[in-house]
């Protein structure tokens, strides 16, 4: 069996996307701050649209890419709303 | 796509791998480096980087294998690019901000602390606008 080029690729790319959702989930659990924790979930999210954008191509479809575009969406505001917490003591004043 | 390798193919699996490899350095930076500020280095710039390569890729493999253009990706490209600094400034702000209160201690790393901003200011992150900076709209 051999690859074509794209699927090499596409193999390799899931492969490092995976080693690097594991480091981030060891910063996540090893974490010394708070803010090394909100750091290593910002970095989950977008390695996990990634992984998504990586799922489009093999696919061939489309339609990972909304999924893609909403996961940025809400890990965006899910970073803020730490940050906003934890500076202010509250999220929407 | 079986028989010869095309350019498609060719420029996509290069941005592919490309891309995981900024992304997989990006988290290399953040389990490696020694203090906060530095770790934001690494996911901020180098995983944006990496997305983006990644993003031009699907686009390059969407338009030259099926000869259509989508632009998902370049929305999501551009929305990272905006976003990326924002949240890296405000985990910034509360590391700050931690440090200060004395909620988080941390051993300085190689570059140490920020260097204090010009004049008698201080990287704030409750006080008031300082006069003649641009979130002063009490001397307007």
């Amino acid at each position: 069996m051999t690859l074509s080029v794209l699927e090499g690729a596409l193999a390799f790319g899931f492969a490092g996307l995976g080693l690097a959702l594991a480091m981030n989930l060891w910063r996540l659990v090893k974490g010394p701050g708070v803010t090394d924790r909100i750091l290593a979930l910002d970095t989950m999210v977008i390695n996990t649209i990634g992984l998504i954008v990586l799922a489009g191509i093999a696919g061939g479809s489309g339609t990972a890419f909304e999924a893609a575009l909403l996961l940025a969406m809400v890990g965006f505001v899910g970073t803020v709303a730490y940050a906003k917490f934890l500076l202010r003591g509250d999220i929407i004043e | 796509m079986s028989g010869p390798v095309s350019l498609a193919e060719l420029l996509a699996a290069a941005l592919i791998v490309l891309g995981s490899g900024f992304a997989l350095v990006g988290s290399w930076g953040l389990v490696r480096l020694p203090s906060l500020m530095e770790r934001l280095h690494g996911p901020t710039k180098a995983s944006t980087l990496g997305m983006g390569a990644m993003l031009v890729a699907s686009v390059v493999w969407f338009q030259l294998g099926e000869g259509v253009w989508t632009t998902h990706e370049l929305l999501i490209s551009v929305f990272l690019f905006v976003t990326a600094p924002i949240s890296a400034n405000m985990i910034a702000k509360v590391h700050l901000h931690r440090l200060r209160t004395g909620e988080q201690n941390e051993a300085a790393g190689p570059a140490g602390p920020p260097a204090p901003p010009p004049g008698s200011a201080d990287w704030a992150t409750h006080e008031a606008p300082h006069q003649g900076t641009p979130g002063d709209f009490a001397g307007d």
